[in-house]
């Protein structure tokens, strides 16, 4: 452990020196596709690179946002997945403008149904419920399908007596749900309510980004709560805490890093280490729910 | 049908009572008690004991302030991490003695500020929420003016909530709504139309429970909204401790377990 956090350590200061390098750095003309921007560093990276390298940066190591599916092929042992509750969908109950557009071009984007996908598969040999919630449709937002199937799995995991691991993405509720969204927070606490009254394990996973509804409903809400290095975390986006105080932020605030010394989380992990520390969490706990 | 935004500019009207005069009208004998036990006491929420109509309940509400001073050391109703950590503190002690529990929701929403983060708003929110949902004696939740986002939710996991004719109750204010939708904060009066935020809305979305008259409205009489009030509390706190605590917890389980509308069945294999 001793070694893991000076490991850490060493990185956050070569991360810091490299953040005060790329503020002065310019921006590149890159043609699309075949390189990368570091939004850490701002060194290019070639794709093909970044993917071999868990698309974390080969420099600066800076977290690239990954997709559900990329994140399930991270975590879980191979073919070892199997999805659940695929066919709920997102109507649009208030009659939101340009909702169902936006719909659309998620799914047509993403090739889910919703930004929530879930299911039961092994980390490390370890059977468990698995969440994961997705960034890359419609900011990870939290509207009726989300808390619907993050509430399904929460109970599915009571029933089968299984671990539960959710990996959040989210800029928080969804807007164009309203009050319908807000309510899912509720839903999802009240559901993990009874999860904890089983002695079942949540281990929450905060990635980049986890904020507003999402922050405050579900992901705050574990056993052991690990952060996924580079992400941001937090209640309210620091664009609206600068307009509201009217003052510039520290560094490094509502990075992984902040929200561990301010003791909001129990660990910041790097991307490939995650599966391992997952496993070995659930090897401390097999007791509780193998038998 | 009433404009929404009317209710909002109502909701938000000068004149308007706040929750702390409403404490006084419902309870005579109101004992304050105070702070998180961790870090300080946050006046933008209030919280204390005492008799309605000699029922011994707990009483959870967010204060405004209702002039420039008030509203200042109110934090104009905006809690920090310890005022949602009193409550719940102040809610847990409710419980050990069998008290019902009155929240009043009347915030734009938890405070966006430095030490706010600091100290975990969003963990402070999240542990309400799911604390509330298992807490062994009945809860009833009043909004009164504002019910602002997850700042008014972290107080309103209840068996029954009650909205005041002239209150709104949103995921965000109108402004912010607009600001996101149309890029244009003006526009508030257009989202609050769409936003289904005022009693009337969320009665019929099956999300509130009842909705209190107020004849002219509170900024002009509230005596007429607060005798209205305190009938239907007598009332629902009477059904709800007759209520046994597993049917009550189901519940208020499955009140919330059922709000959201989705389409199931359209089964798509090639997408997950």
């Amino acid at each position: 452990m001793n070694d893991f956090i000076s490991q850490r350590k060493d990185k956050l200061k070569q991360f810091k020196e490299l953040i005060s390098k790329s503020e002065s750095s310019k921006p590149i003309d890159i043609p699309e596709g075949l390189f990368l921007k570091c939004e850490g560093c701002g060194d290019v990276i070639y794709e093909k690179e970044l993917e071999q390298n868990l698309n974390t940066c080969p420099t600066c190591d800076y977290h690239f946002k990954i997709n559900a599916t990329q994140r399930i092929e991270l975590i879980t042992d191979e073919s070892s997945f199997k999805p659940y509750f695929n066919d709920i969908s997102s109507l649009n109950p208030l009659n939101m403008p340009s909702y169902n557009e936006k719909l659309e071009i998620a799914i047509n984007n993403t090739n889910q149904l919703e930004a929530f996908v879930c299911g039961i598969g092994s980390i490390e040999g370890k059977k468990c419920a698995i969440g994961v919630l997705d960034s890359t449709f419609m900011m990870g937002s939290m509207g009726s399908v989300v808390g619907e199937k993050v509430t399904r799995l929460i109970e599915l995991s009571i029933q089968q007596r299984l671990p539960l691991v959710i990996f959040s993405a989210s800029g928080g509720a969804r807007m164009q749900e309203g009050i319908l969204s807000l309510m899912q927070m509720a839903k999802t606490s009240g559901a993990l309510y009874y999860h904890n009254q089983k002695g079942l394990l949540f281990i929450s996973v905060l990635t980049n980004p986890t904020t507003g509804g999402v922050a405050a409903s579900f992901a705050s809400l574990g056993d052991i709560n690990i952060a996924e290095k580079s992400s941001l975390i937090g209640f309210a986006g620091p664009r609206v805490i600068k307009q509201t105080i009217n003052e510039d932020l520290p560094a490094h605030f509502q990075t992984a890093e902040f929200q561990l010394e301010k003791g909001q989380v129990d660990m910041v992990v790097n991307r490939s280490n995650l599966k391992s520390v997952i496993g070995l969490i659930l090897e401390i706990h097999r007791g509780n729910h193998y038998a | 049908m009433r404009d929404s935004w009317d209710i909002v500019k109502l909701a938000r009207h000068p004149k308007r009572p706040t929750s702390i005069d409403l404490i006084g009208y419902l309870f005579s004998d109101f004992i304050e008690l105070k702070g998180d036990r961790l870090f300080k006491d946050d006046s933008s929420i209030v919280g204390g004991i005492g008799t309605l109509n000699g029922i011994p309940v707990t009483v959870i509400a967010e204060e405004k302030g209702f002039d420039t001073n008030s509203k200042i050391q109110r934090n104009f109703g905006m809690p920090h991490p310890e005022g949602y950590r009193k409550a719940i503190r102040l809610m847990r002690q409710a419980e050990k003695f069998n008290r019902p529990i009155i929240t009043i929701i009347d915030t734009p929403g938890a405070y966006p500020g430095i030490g706010a983060e600091e100290r975990g708003q969003a963990q402070a929110i999240a542990y309400n929420l799911y604390e509330m949902m298992g807490l062994k004696t009945p809860i009833i939740t009043v909004v009164l003016s504002e019910g602002g986002s997850g700042g008014a939710l972290a107080i309103g996991v209840a068996d029954k909530i009650i909205m005041f004719e002239n209150s709104v109750f949103s995921i965000l204010s109108p402004e912010g709504f607009a600001s996101i939708l149309y890029k244009d904060a003006s526009l508030a009066s257009k989202a609050a139309n769409l936003m289904k935020l005022t009693a009337f809305d969320l009665k019929e979305l099956n999300i509130i429970d009842e909705i209190v008259f107020e004849g002219n409205g509170l900024h002009e009489d509230k005596l007429v909204g607060y005798k209205n009030l305190k009938e239907v509390l007598i009332d629902l706190i009477k059904k709800e401790s007759i209520t046994p605590i597993e049917k009550l917890l189901e519940n208020r389980y499955m009140k919330y377990r059922n709000i959201g509308v989705y389409l199931e069945g359209v089964k798509d294999e090639s997408k997950i």
